[in-house]
């Protein structure tokens, strides 16, 4: 499947396209290869973090290596470096594509943003392990590294927007509003949320600007829409391009597209406050929060739909393209967690919800189910593309990781929701002359099993990145060569970086 | 690029007659499950904000407020039991375990008020912890184990500085300030060890014997049955707080460590500390 999408994509008809245009791709193999690369390491720290929850003598008792610092590598690992990794990537070689435009900036531009962002991980990184954190979570790094990562944001801003204004096609793709507005929330959402005064120009740490309830506020702002833009917009943007590549079908509705693009960009941004139910935010906030969440719902399954429907009269490939089958599967996850997201916003549910391992449960079935599966099919459909290959090395090892994966997800998940759930209704639990049931250590013994189960999906889970890893590096070095007539190989000869 | 307008074979379907990069989008209306749908969670929305509190000023119509209903909800639940934890104060612990309606409350409320405030040191059941937190579960009771004896336990704690009427004792430093030599101490620790039957050098025991005799039985009292006056151990019964091996016990006897329990008196409130005594005399070994 993906040789003959490669194939197609450089049809003789569009191999002079590919002359004139002469896409940049050398630093897109470089996002490609960072994100299954980062992909790994986060999916390790990931086990390595479920495992000191099972086991609190893997902590190791020594500061760096505790669960306090490690589990903010583990999701910026997996989202900002393997998800990040992964829309940075796509999105320049989609918006070229669809644009019929070279980068703006050229071959620079986009190594400029490759070493950038990857500074921007290791900065972060090595933060959160000598224990420099702003303590907001998924917006841990300190001043200096949200500087820094302001100035490659703008700068990848400029790179995405410039194409687009020197695009060839008389109209924008879908897959490009997505990622557009991804990258512009992020910007906003980044710089609202890291507003803050150093201690000092030499120190590394700093103080919030706003601070109480308002700081809460203005952090599940961020943290809700980092969700939105960042893992639900910018992955859609994915899913616009490459499951109608990998199915070879049209884009199933142009209006649902247009609708639930306005809808979901416009509703994501009230959802912030579903976080903070039962807290000192004031009630009309939280109510108000919730009402949005509510009216997400369908905004969200229109892109499930359109991304499913995408494969009227393709479904029997499936069967034979493992890939296509991940990007699939992915979509089918997103509409899962995008129906408990907004039931898990209902005060009433919350209250048993908050706080306990459902909501960490929720945000892996998106995580690993959307975001991760949604990538898995890009890159496989990515690597023969990017260098030149009949296809990928191994379908059966393609899916050997498709099943170890879902099954992964599988454990992880429902170990989550029983564990969450049983959590949940221990700490509510009264015995009849109204005292609490349990002791606060009663609940966490009680979790102990399915922590063991969570960590063992983790594994699975990992091993299937893995074999992932280990198959597109056979693909680059061994897979057999993409043949083509004279014309069209020089074609790919110029566009070669 | 022109703008062709193409039929889908598949679906019948027309297309938008754009195309990027070889994809092509169908102009399919939007599906009306879909559309309906969206609309009632709007609809449910609009009707939501005007009975809830939903804007700033905007209390909603339901006037439902959630700390008020929180604070109605502890209200309610402290009225229902007020009666039975007035009983509960008044009373001492052997009239709350003498009537079997007060016992059955401070069991329930014990177990509570044990799992929140005693078991990060004595263990979730009561089991104690190596390290010297002393398990309450079996009969070996340093300051003992009445209801009268664990209530003062509870009420002023051990050997804290907060409290005047905390239970306190002082074991020497035998090693440690040069009062007993390091033969001495080993040959006390044997005959420690011969109290539970443990020892294996009768000669060192006898020494020991002596030793014991001149430093330790004013408080660990004749063949170290242990003195509850003073939190003296019984040292004969293969119950360790510190540690059994002769090992340990030289260390105890070289530097002692002595535990320390805060008061919770003013920390609890007389009710709930009744209800604990009763909770901690039921554990097992109450006398």
């Amino acid at each position: 499947m993906a040789a003959a999408t490669a194939t197609a994509a450089l049809a003789p008809g569009q191999a002079v396209r590919v002359e004139e245009v002469g896409y940049v791709e050398a630093p897109i193999r470089a996002f490609a290869i960072a994100t299954a690369f980062w992909g790994v390491v986060g999916f390790l720290m990931g086990v390595l973090i479920a495992t000191q929850l099972a086991f609190p003598l893997l902590n190791m008792d020594l500061e760096w290596t505790t669960f306090g610092r490690l589990r903010p590598v583990h999701t910026s690992a997996v989202i900002f470096a393997f998800g990040g990794n992964a829309l940075i990537g796509t999105s320049l070689f989609v918006v070229q594509r669809t644009c019929r435009a070279r980068l703006f900036g050229g071959a620079d531009a986009g190594w400029f943003l490759f070493w950038g962002y990857q500074f921007f991980i290791v900065m972060a990184a090595l933060g959160y392990v000598l224990g420099i954190t702003q303590g907001k979570e998924y917006a841990e790094p300190e001043w200096y590294v949200d500087i820094w990562l302001t100035i490659v944001w703008v700068a990848y801003l400029v790179v995405f927007g410039g194409t687009i204004i020197k695009r060839e096609e008389p109209h924008i793709y879908v897959a490009n509003w997505f990622y557009l507005a991804f990258i512009i929330t992020i910007a906003m959402l980044h710089i609202g949320n890291n507003i803050s005064i150093p201690v000092s120009l030499g120190s590394s740490h700093s103080y919030s600007a706003p601070a109480g309830v308002q700081g809460a506020m203005i952090q599940w702002w961020y943290g809700h829409n980092a969700v939105g833009f960042f893992l639900t917009a910018g992955f859609l943007g994915m899913m616009y391009y490459f499951i109608p590549k990998q199915a070879d079908r049209p884009v199933y509705s142009y209006r649902l597209s247009i609708v639930h693009f306005w809808t979901l960009i416009f509703l994501y941004i009230w959802a912030g406050p579903h976080h903070l139910h039962y807290t000192a935010l004031p009630d009309w906030a939280q109510v108000l929060g919730m009402v949005f969440s509510v009216m997400l719902w369908m905004p969200s399954w229109g892109g499930m739909i359109n991304g499913l429907m995408t494969l009227s009269g393709a479904w029997d490939k499936l069967r034979t393209d493992a890939s296509l089958r991940f990007s699939v599967t992915a979509v089918g996850f997103y509409g899962m967690s995008t129906f408990e997201g907004p039931v898990m916003s209902i005060r009433a549910v919350n209250g048993l919800s908050h706080y306990t391992d459902w909501t960490i449960g929720h945000v892996h079935s998106g995580a690993m189910g959307w975001v991760g599966f949604i990538t898995f099919g890009a890159l496989y459909y990515l690597f023969p593309v990017l260098w030149k290959k009949k296809a990928m090395w191994s379908e059966k090892l393609i899916a050997w990781h498709f099943w170890l994966a879902t099954l992964g997800i599988v454990f992880y998940i429902t170990a989550m929701w029983v564990s969450g759930i049983m959590q949940g209704l221990m700490w509510r639990a009264y015995d009849e002359l109204g005292f609490l049931q349990y002791s606060f250590v009663e609940t966490v013994a009680a979790m102990h099993p399915y922590y063991v189960i969570r960590a063992l999906g983790g594994v699975l889970y990992l091993a299937g990145g893995l074999i992932m890893v280990f198959n597109l590096w056979k693909t680059v070095t061994s897979s057999p060569a993409l043949t083509l007539e004279p014309a069209a190989a020089s074609a790919i000869a110029v566009a070669a970086e | 690029m022109p703008t062709k307008i193409e039929k889908d074979g598949l679906t019948g379907r027309e297309t938008t007659g754009h195309e990027w990069d070889g994809l092509k989008e169908l102009n399919t209306p939007l599906p009306k499950w879909w559309l309906y749908s969206f609309y009632a969670c709007i609809a449910f929305a609009a009707v939501w904000v005007v009975i809830y509190p939903s804007w700033p000023g905007w209390n909603g119509t339901s006037g439902w407020i959630a700390r008020e209903a929180i604070v109605g909800e502890m209200a309610e639940a402290t009225a229902r039991n007020a009666p039975m934890m007035a009983r509960l104060r008044e009373a001492t612990p052997t009239q709350i375990a003498a009537d079997p309606q007060m016992r059955d409350f401070a069991l329930a409320g014990g177990r509570v008020a044990f799992a929140n405030n005693c078991a990060a040191c004595h263990g979730a059941g009561g089991q104690g912890a190596v390290g010297g937190y002393p398990a309450l579960v079996d009969d070996d009771w340093l300051w003992g184990g009445s209801l009268e004896a664990i209530q003062t336990t509870i009420r002023h704690g051990i050997r804290n500085a907060e409290d005047n009427e905390a239970r306190t004792s002082l074991m020497p430093r035998f090693g440690a300030d040069g009062m007993l030599t390091a033969a001495q101490i080993g040959d006390v620790a044997e005959y420690v060890l011969s109290l539970s039957g443990q020892s294996t050098d009768a000669a060192a025991v006898a020494r020991g014997e002596t030793v014991y005799a001149e430093n330790c039985v004013a408080c660990h009292a004749e063949r170290g049955v242990g003195n509850r006056e003073l939190g003296a151990p019984r040292l004969s019964d293969l119950v360790w707080l510190h540690g059994g091996t002769k090992r340990d016990i030289i260390a105890m006897v070289n530097n002692p460590r002595m535990g320390v329990m805060p008061a919770w008196q003013g920390r609890l409130d007389p009710a709930t500390i009744n209800m604990l005594t009763v909770y901690v005399h039921a554990l097992g070994g109450g006398e």
